[in-house]
């Protein structure tokens, strides 16, 4: 057995400018041509963005909406709520940095960056601009403090404490669980903030974590019910996914917006958040369930009958062998299918729900600002594009650290 | 020690409440009537609450007069037809927008992977930062953008953007040249077809040639020749032009004569391509990774070109890789193209809910949604495996 240490790493070669240039850039006549003609291609492209960003748009439609475009039309009063979670999840994260640096580093390191950076701009607006034409509140600064300090001291906590991890994982899920309650307000002695008034970019987070926590467990119940040798189970199972996976979202929650009532009486009452989460966990179970069978088919035989050896029912077999290796392979897939619900939930604007990508349209129909499509909706990109790729870095180091699609 | 205690095999049966067997059967029982119950328990609900709203079941009411335009029409389609002809335009709208953006997507993808380990370093770094950005932010979001803010933001029809080509670009969308069929068209169709045959046997010939002598020839430049040539034959042979070709004129307030696209199509063509082409790049890029090292380098060590190892060696092996997640993309790509209800293009589930508006009929239109879609998720599927199966690797 060879140790980490043992293993002699390639000495870095130092690599003269002009050689790697010649290298890289032009080590033959295509080379040559392809960076001329790549180089004229970026130049076409980033003049055209920069001119366009510095001088033909117009931002104000995004300053005057910035707090629609994040919380929608949650009450101003209760909006601690919201940086009371913010705070959590930052928390989360800096103890996560500090736990599984590997995984999570390059993205906590770009938050708290522009958690800092973001800090310094409403600090300087607050400093510089008389009290009336103050773009954002006092409270909000602070606010962005604490949490950049949170993150940092997390990151020492988990940093020095190494057995947490268990803890903080688990410490998620409670969170996630307990930021929705607290968004609603419901049995909490506060006053109850009904889904209507939710929206911005808060919604489609709520839409995507939701979407999330009800989609896995429903999906990993699907993939062992399709490989059941109950026919029955396995059979309804299977029919479930493929239909599922056979149309698109769109017609899913078009079902649910517009064809619950017909179903179930008094059916028009029930949420249309709820609704649009009841669409969401269906389509993405199925899709998770597929995954999730890849990783069953892959335990070999041999588990199961050491299992049934042991003396172990189905259900401990399932839990305590099968499942934890069979999930861990299937993480990044995972993790990929959650990048795309994400995505996805810009869909219930079609529903008429007001989240991210819905404020944005609605906020073109303003008469001050009507028509600035580009403007807004290039903001919104931005802000989705944030936190996808965030979670598409994170399932790349995990698949990484997993060791999982090494050959 | 005692001597040994002879296991006698068990011979009578459990009790039934313990005996696996008949658990099963019994759970499965309960569990399909359990399901049956739900089931039922819906269909009374849906069937009385159609019953109260007056809706009838049944699929009569596609026969009525349909009454609403629809702007993009393949096939000849007016007001006055049944609702089943505008659903029929539907479907082919949405297999236009399908076909040609799974074609598209895969030119773009395989470019873009490809590009992405090239040994360009400015060439790798642009194909990776347009699947980083593309790949990452939602269709609908890019598909509103190329709408609203690209297409409908260029100048009115009277001041169209004129590129080479002549292609104009304005709010009416993109005009190119066009090309008609004309009565002949069929004839020279003939001539083309012929060509092909003939080429295909004269490739064939070369190929069993080179594998027995190793006597190389262009045979792939003498295939495309052949093709050509008759089909420059057939159109001299031809009493009447086979194809009518028309260019887009710009007049005074309008674009006279040429190809239109509506720019509904273009903006959700552009949309499903760039973002479906993202994962095929990363698809592609997996794909040839996944092709075992030793392999590029004894193609070098032939002394095969760069350009000559990735098409003989590299990629063959890697379709083997890439084949089944690119269906799913395909799949995907048909699907999204549902998407089109948010820029009013009138694709197969923008019509069906107009006229479920229209009818009150959705439960029915919604079944007849799910089956063409299923329909479709089906037959690309089966193309696919069917084109997997071809590729695969052959063991003994």
């Amino acid at each position: 057995m060879s140790t980490a240490s043992d293993v002699v790493t390639r000495p870095r070669e130092r690599v003269h400018p002009m050689r790697w240039l010649r290298q890289n850039l032009f080590s033959s006549w295509f080379n040559t041509l392809l960076t001329f003609v790549s180089l004229g291609l970026i130049y076409i492209v980033l003049r055209q963005t920069f001119t366009w960003i510095f001088l033909g748009a117009d931002w104000e439609v995004v300053v005057a909406n910035l707090r629609l475009f994040m919380v929608g039309t949650y009450p101003i009063d209760q909006i601690w709520r919201l940086w009371l979670s913010v705070a959590i999840i930052v928390g989360l994260i800096g103890l996560s940095w500090g736990l599984w640096p590997h995984v999570v580093r390059g993205v906590a390191i770009s938050y708290s960056a522009g958690l800092l950076l973001l800090t310094g701009i409403i600090g300087a607006n607050l400093l510089l601009a008389s009290p009336e034409t103050r773009l954002f509140r006092p409270q909000t600064a602070l606010w962005l403090l604490s949490c950049s300090a949170l993150i940092f001291g997390g990151r020492f906590v988990g940093g020095r404490k190494r057995n947490l991890g268990r803890s903080v994982m688990i410490g998620w899920l409670v969170a996630l669980i307990f930021i929705i309650y607290l968004m609603h307000g419901a049995g909490m002695l506060l006053p109850v903030v009904p889904t209507t008034q939710w929206g911005g970019l808060q919604l489609t987070l709520v839409l995507a974590v939701t979407g999330i926590l009800f989609s896995f467990p429903l999906g990993v119940l699907l993939a062992i019910g399709r490989r059941s040798n109950l026919p029955a189970i396995s059979l309804f199972c299977t029919l479930f996914i493929e239909i599922v996976r056979g149309v698109p979202l769109i017609t899913v929650l078009f079902m649910f917006q517009i064809m619950l009532p017909l179903f179930i009486p008094g059916g028009e009452n029930i949420d249309k958040v709820v609704r649009a989460i009841v669409a969401f966990t269906i389509f993405t179970s199925a899709y998770i369930a597929e995954n999730v069978r890849g990783g069953l088919q892959a335990i070999p035989k041999g588990q199961f009958e050491a299992a049934d050896a042991l003396g172990l029912n189905p259900v401990l077999t399932m839990s305590l062998i099968i499942l934890p290796q069979a999930l861990r392979t299937v993480i990044p897939a995972n993790v990929g299918q959650f990048i795309s619900l994400f995505k996805d939930t810009s869909l219930v604007v079609i529903a008429g729900l007001l989240d991210l990508l819905g404020i944005a349209r609605s906020v073109v129909a303003q008469s001050e600002f009507l028509g600035l499509y580009a403007e807004t909706l290039l903001f919104v990109a931005v802000v989705y594009w944030i936190f996808a790729f965030s979670m598409t870095h994170i399932s790349k180091r995990l698949e990484n650290v997993l060791g999982v699609g090494k050959r | 020690m005692a001597r040994e205690q002879v296991l006698t095999p068990i011979t009578s049966r459990p009790p039934f409440w313990r005996d696996v067997r008949i658990l099963a059967i019994l759970g499965q029982v309960a569990f399909m009537i359990l399901v049956a119950l739900i089931a039922g328990l819906l269909y009374a609900n849906v069937t009385s609450e159609m019953k109260r709203l007056g809706i009838a079941g049944g699929y009569g009411f596609m026969d009525q007069e349909a009454g609403f335009a629809i702007g993009v029409t393949p096939i000849p389609y007016s007001p006055q037809n049944a609702y089943w002809r505008a659903f029929q335009v539907g479907v082919i709208n949405t297999l236009l927008v399908s076909i040609l953006g799974i074609v598209l997507a895969t030119l773009l993808g395989l470019l873009a992977g490809i590009a992405q380990l090239s040994g360009n370093w400015l060439v790798a770094k642009l194909a990776q930062v347009y699947v980083a950005i593309f790949r990452n932010v939602p269709l609908l979001v890019q598909l509103f953008f190329w709408y609203q803010a690209v297409f409908l933001a260029l100048p009115r029809v009277q001041d169209a953007i004129a590129l080479l080509g002549p292609i104009y670009l304005s709010q009416r969308g993109v005009s190119m040249i066009g090309i008609t069929p004309t009565p002949s068209t069929s004839w020279w169709a003939g001539f083309i077809l012929g060509g092909v045959v003939i080429a295909a046997a004269v490739w064939y010939w070369l190929h069993m040639r080179q594998m027995r002598t190793g006597q190389q020839s262009p045979r792939l430049l003498i295939a495309v020749g052949i093709v050509l040539l008759s089909a420059i034959v057939g159109w001299l042979a031809l009493a009447m032009n086979p194809l009518e070709v028309t260019i887009p004129e710009r007049q005074r307030f309008n674009i006279q004569g040429g190809f239109r696209l509506s720019p509904e199509y273009a903006a959700l063509l552009i949309g499903l391509v760039i973002y479906t082409g993202t994962f095929i790049a990363e698809i592609v890029r997996a794909g040839i990774l996944g092709v075992a090292k030793g392999q590029k380098e004894a193609a070098r060590a032939l002394g095969l070109s760069g350009g000559k190892s990735m098409r003989l060696v590299i990629l063959p092996q890697a379709l083997r890789i890439i084949i089944p997640p690119l269906t799913s993309q395909y799949l995907n790509l048909a699907k999204n193209s549902s998407l089109a209800i948010a820029i009013g293009y009138p694709d197969l589930f923008n019509v069906s809910r107009t006229i479920a508006n229209q009818t009150g009929q959705v439960v029915q239109l919604i079944g007849l949604i799910m089956l063409s879609y299923l329909t479709i998720s089906l037959v690309t599927s089966l193309i696919m495996n069917l084109y997997n199966r071809s590729v695969r690797l052959v063991e003994r």
